[in-house]
């Protein structure tokens, strides 16, 4: 009996490490959930036209050094607008309050983060904070789109004097 | 002419067989349900005991895939997208196709020389003898331990591999975590999870199928079983490989 019992104990293990390899595959992997170690630093929220494919965990960067991750993107269902909400880390706690936010894209096909721009002001971000200043994602279709655009005006006549460039967005 | 005609018929006769056979095991598979001490011992044999050659090699084969992805998205500026490649592989294919390989190595060539060797020292004869019928309490046991035990194994083949890419991707080529998990979150669907268990499943099946058959089917002797065994390994390889193109061609 007590080689069986070895036995048993064995496949039990077995079949329970297999469950939860595939309940890990399948809850983890799709779609969001997976936590990287005990969330710490502040919460700091900004609103944005269009966030263009950023996702929870994308990178919040600072002059090109990470400070924190993206913690949800929801939008505000009374103003249309993309809300992230920013985790920054704890040590990067003298962030001017007037700086901006912007979705950049890692290189020309990688993934989009967001980077921060510091202002000038006295008070700082804090837990609860709202970043103001906030500029979109480029979406690269409109961009192509307002070229052309652009492009046949000025080769429809007049003059090319950048009059019908796109205005920048807030 | 004659050539052609004999592999032919030998070849149509070699799939009668095996499908013949896979009918007989699946009808007595009722039978062998009501003993799940057997099917236990199986899935111990197949399964617990194939699991530290499938973390390893899984391990193993996330770390190329982190290297090797790293190196190939590097060059267009996209490391971050290696979590999604690293993924994408492991749970479609490579989990799957190398997963089934190891398992007929190491659970499919034990199960053909274990019942060759039963059948060549007169086991299966003395229990026939004895009115049990050996399809049900050695084969179908048998079958159904490696049908069982291929998926979860692919499962932890697939979990380990993506940590070993995870390892090299993020600890030693400085891929930004938060990156690698969220595109990944973002571009896995549970489609691409149920076609890597699908697949197991299949090849879970075909693998256990033809070692069951290769060990029946042995000719009773020291060069018969090891024959048989070869033959496991080769036939196993081969048709994981033929249905993977196929259900490959069914999922996309």
């Amino acid at each position: 009996m007590r080689p069986n019992r070895a036995l048993e104990i064995g496949t039990g293990l077995f079949v329970l490490l297999g469950f939860a390899a595939l309940f890990f595959l399948s809850t983890q992997l799709p779609g969001s959930g997976l936590k990287l170690g005990k969330p710490e630093g502040f919460l700091v929220t900004a609103a944005f036209d269009n966030v263009g494919d950023l996702k929870t965990g994308s990178p919040v960067s600072m002059a090109g050094v990470n400070i924190g991750r993206v913690e949800a993107v929801t939008v505000d269902p009374v103003a249309y607008k993309a809300v992230v909400t920013l985790r920054i880390q704890p040590q990067f706690s003298s962030i001017p309050e007037d700086s901006d936010a912007s979705i950049q894209t890692a290189g020309l096909l990688g993934g989009k983060y967001v980077g921060i721009g510091p202002g000038g002001s006295d008070v700082y971000l804090k837990e609860g904070s709202t970043i103001e200043f906030t500029q979109s994602a480029i979406v690269l279709e409109n961009l192509i789109n307002k070229f052309f655009a652009s492009f046949a005006s000025r080769g429809g006549g007049n003059n090319g004097s950048g009059a019908d460039e796109p205005a920048p967005q807030d | 002419m004659s050539l052609s005609d004999g592999l032919i018929v030998s070849g149509l006769r070699s799939i009668g067989a095996v499908s013949i056979f896979l009918g007989r095991t699946l009808a007595q598979i009722p039978g062998s349900l009501l003993r799940p001490r057997l099917i236990v011992h199986q899935i111990y044999n197949a399964g617990a005991r194939s699991l530290i050659i499938i973390m390893l090699c899984g391990l193993f084969v996330g770390m190329v895939l982190g290297l090797q992805g790293f190196d190939l998205l590097q060059r267009f500026g996209s490391e971050d997208a290696l979590g999604v490649a690293a993924a994408l592989g492991l749970l479609k294919e490579l989990g799957p196709v190398v997963g089934a390989l190891l398992f007929a190595g190491r659970a499919g060539t034990a199960l053909t020389s274990e019942i060759g060797l039963m059948k060549a020292t007169d086991q299966l004869t003395a229990m026939r003898m004895m009115a049990v019928d050996p399809m049900r309490f050695v084969v179908a046991p048998r079958f159904l331990g490696g049908l069982i035990a291929l998926p979860l194994l692919v499962a932890v083949f697939n979990v380990v591999g993506l940590f070993g890419a995870q390892l090299i991707g993020v600890q030693l080529m400085g891929v930004d975590p938060g990156a690698f998990w969220s595109q990944m979150q973002g571009a896995v669907e549970l489609d691409d999870v149920t076609e890597g268990v699908v697949k197991s499943i299949v090849f879970g099946a075909a693998c256990s199928l033809i070692a069951v058959y290769q060990g029946y089917h042995a000719a009773p002797t020291a060069e018969g079983v090891g024959l048989a065994t070869t033959r496991t390994v080769v036939n196993s390889s081969v048709l994981t490989l033929l249905l993977d193109y196929i259900l490959t061609a069914r999922f996309l």
